[in-house]
């Protein structure tokens, strides 16, 4: 088309193309909040890149029930576990495609060489593609998956057995992350001239397959036509990457978006309220806490910290900071995790008794520090206002607090330093629906002067937790962990603060949307009205 | 003339090699730690830590880290950045067009709408007409971008909806980046129906970038306006019966305009802080919002690459300013 009548052309319809847009196939816009970091999910942390890459490009071995913390088979139809607990050996599924796309045409089914290739990767130094596109694998190291994982082993094309030094029963839900998405060894093979390719352009088998990227703009996608579990509903799913809650808000009311992540919480309730959107809301996997530092005086006494913990008036938090969205903690683990101990009773709010129970230990005229992060988070939306009802529930029982804060890095490099100070707000989400992935990971002694903000070890509740890890049998193992709960309520490394709802304004002309507790967005199997 | 350009050019040598060394360290006066944020609540082991900081150069002193810098500057490499892993040029490169695009359209609103409200003011000086304007102008140069540009979003889009609310253009719509500047590239696509999107998506995003150049403009070209006519020259020009059209227009107007395009080359450094929160707001895919997020993860190599390429268009514009300012001022080029 010739310039001149292109620009007719532009004029002319330049209306219409306001107002209506033209029609096409039925395509769910989704405002996401920010760009990914890279479709190789093993690469990245952050939750964005996981939404756009591992949730919707890619399967693993075995993925959470939609909607569910609970594991079912995906590229693995099933597994075993040996007796001892370090064999895994799992079957894989077979006739799933892998996407063909315009930059790589499959030759083969998904294999057992994917399966090793995709871990390999990770693990294998000498590994062609370990130090392509920054080399740095944070969740398979996080998850400590170096020393665990002994070998991986191809039986046959369809069978992958994977050795472990110990046995470790979160295996499984730890194989359902992002990070253990399976890639294309035939793909990586192709590329091997042009490495960082292979990580810019992804080629996975899941129920959507990347058609576009532009950074900071937007994500397209197109359906999988030949997608293992059936092609999904929505013909083409878009990411329009919207950094500002506000206007993402708008975007929704204008319909130019059907589903919107992280809403602003001042905005739940205008949104419960417009006829267009359906506001859902589902408990979230997550804790916010206030962690002393159990290895100095006075926190080093646990009846200091339960005196503490009682003068804290945690109704009150929830109502003002959490604007009532919310729940109160008890226990270092959310209700909706499996082997949640209903049975403990929290510490009551009392400030007389916490009072006296102070001047008992003789404790009087504390002063101490409270850390209040600098940024916003799910298990705790403003740190600096819960801090101040924090000092004015302290002062009340005659402790001075200053509060205290620093830029997000050294917040977190700070608050992990064993000879700190004071008490930290911090919290956490779950990342696998695996009680060992809070309870271990934020309470063990291993953990100390890294992800245990409070610094505590304590042999009788790291025991239970290690022995729980070891063993495969479930109702063995929520025995031990509701059993390391009453020795964490016991001696209160922590004050738990709360548990937040998580709230996912969508159109109503969205079907089949289903919240995720482990706060990733997924859309197969949604459709549009 | 050409001594003008040297000269001007020599300047420039001194003044790139102090914003290498203020990108390169005042991120790193910040506090923070980009590898400590890149793992975020999960923490890095120390081991795993040291390993990171061996692979990203951090564990040598800060010095020895800029003089490689220094070194792979004048190869041309800006470095990769340390969340995404792409290089840091490439994704300028990517993402630059967008803010070019965005800041032109506000430039030309600017001076579309400033210019003729600075004339007026000035010829109507101490009229209601003079007072409207010189109001609106202090307005919307005090007005803070962010809640400007929510405001204008409510308003126009939420409740006339009559624009979109963000980005570039309609998502229903697939343009192949060509030249990167969405116009064109929307006219170079057989979409029907794209250009008219992109212009709508222009639109709001243009007013909030162009008003604080715009209240400038306006003021700017009022003062210069109202010297100049006072001069005697102007005086003279109306004795001669000559039309208060070709007076203005043209006897005044020529030389009020000189320090007003000084001005409007000012403006574009202020353009680019603009852009930074304008294009926030609007989900505008520009280099802003990356130098945003880049400053928030820490990612020196983008802080370092983002900000030197901005300070080197900006001097590049500057020059080709004063160098205009040359050409039609000539009793400027003699003097110096």
């Amino acid at each position: 088309m010739s310039l001149k009548k292109s620009l007719l052309l532009g004029g002319s319809l330049f209306a219409a193309a306001v107002v209506a847009g033209p029609v096409m196939a039925k395509t769910l816009v989704y405002c996401s909040e920010g760009s990914p970091e890279g479709f190789t999910p093993s690469l990245y942390t952050a939750g964005t890149t996981f939404d756009a890459s591992a949730r919707q490009i890619y399967n693993k071995l075995v993925e959470f029930k939609p909607g569910t913390t609970e594991i079912v088979p995906a590229l693995a139809e099933s597994w075993e576990v040996s007796d001892d607990g370090k064999e895994y050996t799992f079957h894989l599924r077979k006739g799933v495609k892998f996407h063909t796309t315009k930059w790589f045409t499959p030759t083969r089914d998904f294999n057992a060489d994917d399966v090793i290739f995709s871990f390999d990767r990770q693990d294998n130094k000498d590994n062609p593609y370990h130090n392509v596109s920054g080399g740095t694998y944070e969740y398979f190291n996080a998850m400590d998956m170096p020393d665990l994982i002994d070998s991986i082993e191809k039986v046959d094309d369809y069978t992958v057995k994977f050795k472990l030094t110990r046995p470790e029963a979160p295996m499984i839900a730890n194989l359902a992350m992002g990070f253990a998405s399976i890639q294309s060894a035939e793909y990586a093979d192709a590329m091997l001239n042009s490495k960082e390719t292979f990580d810019q352009k992804p080629v996975g088998t899941g129920p959507f397959q990347l058609v576009a990227y532009q950074k900071d703009a937007l994500i397209r996608y197109k359906a999988n036509p030949d997608y293992w579990r059936g092609k999904a509903p929505l013909d083409n799913l878009v990411f329009a990457i919207t950094p500002d809650a506000s206007v993402r808000y708008q975007k929704l009311a204008a319909g130019e978006c059907h589903v919107m992540a992280y809403p602003n919480p001042a905005d739940l309730e205008a949104m419960s309220k417009d006829p267009n959107i359906t506001l859902l809301q589902q408990e979230g996997l997550n804790v916010g806490y206030l962690a002393y530092n159990t290895q100095q005086a006075p926190f080093d006494n646990p009846k200091v910290r339960k005196a503490l913990n009682m003068a804290i008036n945690k109704q009150a938090i929830l109502d003002a900071v959490f604007q009532g969205v919310g729940q109160v903690a008890k226990n270092p683990i959310p209700p909706t995790m499996w082997s949640y101990n209903n049975e403990v009773v929290d510490d009551p709010y009392d400030p007389e008794a916490a009072k006296a129970a102070l001047e008992a230990e003789g404790v009087t005229d504390l002063e101490m520090k409270i850390w209040a992060m600098p940024v916003q988070r799910p298990y705790n939306p403003n740190a600096r206002r819960m801090a101040e009802l924090l000092q004015a529930d302290f002062a009340k029982v005659g402790v001075d607090v200053e509060i205290v804060t620093y830029e997000w890095g050294e917040y977190l490099k700070r608050s992990a330093d064993e000879k700190r100070d004071g008490a930290v707000l911090l919290g956490w989400t779950g990342d696998n629906g695996d009680p060992d992935n809070f309870l271990a990971v934020l309470l063990s002694c291993d953990a100390v002067g890294g992800s245990n903000r409070a610094q505590w070890c304590n042999d009788e509740f790291n025991d239970l937790v290690e022995k729980a890890k070891q063993v495969s049998d479930v109702d063995e193992r929520t025995r031990l962990y509701e059993e390391a709960q009453v020795v964490f309520k016991r001696e209160a490394p922590w004050a738990t603060i709360a548990h937040s709802l998580v709230s996912e304004p969508i159109s109503v002309r969205v079907e089949n949307y289903k919240i995720d507790p482990l706060g990733g967005h997924y859309f197969y199997g949604v459709d549009l009205k | 003339m050409l001594r003008l350009i040297f000269k001007k050019l020599g300047l420039l040598v001194p003044t790139f090699i102090g914003v290498t060394l203020t990108s390169f360290f005042f991120i790193r006066l910040l506090p923070g730690d980009p590898i400590l944020l890149l793992a975020g609540e999960r923490g890095v082991s120390p081991e795993r830590y040291n390993e990171l900081m061996v692979q990203f150069g951090y564990d040598k002193p800060v010095w020895e880290q800029y003089l490689s810098y220094l070194g792979n500057l004048f190869q041309g490499d800006l470095g990769v950045s340390i969340v995404t892993k792409q290089p840091v040029l490439q994704e300028f490169m990517t993402l630059f067009p967008a803010t070019v695009e965005l800041s032109i359209c506000a430039i030309i609103f600017a001076v579309v709408v400033g210019l003729p409200a600075g004339i007026i003011a000035a010829v109507k000086r101490g009229k209601t007409l003079d007072h409207t304007v010189m109001t609106t102008a202090l307005v919307g140069y005090s007005m803070p971008i962010f809640w400007w540009g929510l405001l204008l979003i409510i308003f126009f889009s939420g409740i006339l909806g009559w624009t979109p609310v963000s980005g570039r253009i309609s998502l229903l719509y697939w343009i192949e980046p060509v030249t990167g500047f969405m116009l064109i590239d929307t006219l170079l696509s057989d979409e029907p129906g794209a250009f008219a999107s992109a212009v709508s998506h222009l639109i709001l995003p243009t007013i909030v970038l162009g008003t604080i150049p715009l209240a400038v403009i306006a003021r700017q070209t009022r003062s210069a306006m109202l010297e100049v006519l006072d001069e005697d020259y102007v005086r003279t020009a109306r004795a001669k019966g000559l039309s208060n059209f070709r007076v203005i227009g043209i006897h005044a107007l020529r030389n009020a305009l000189i320090p007003v395009i000084t001005i409007i080359g000012l403006q574009i450094g202020v353009l680019f802080a603009g852009a930074i929160l304008t294009e926030s707001i609007f989900s505008w895919p520009g280099i802003g919002k990356w130098m945003v997020d880049s400053i928030f993860r820490r990612d020196y190599p983008v802080v370092q690459g983002g900000l030197l390429m901005i300070a080197a268009i900006v001097m590049i514009v500057n020059l080709i300013v004063d160098l205009m300012y040359g050409l039609i001022n000539p009793k400027i080029r003699h003097t110096e």
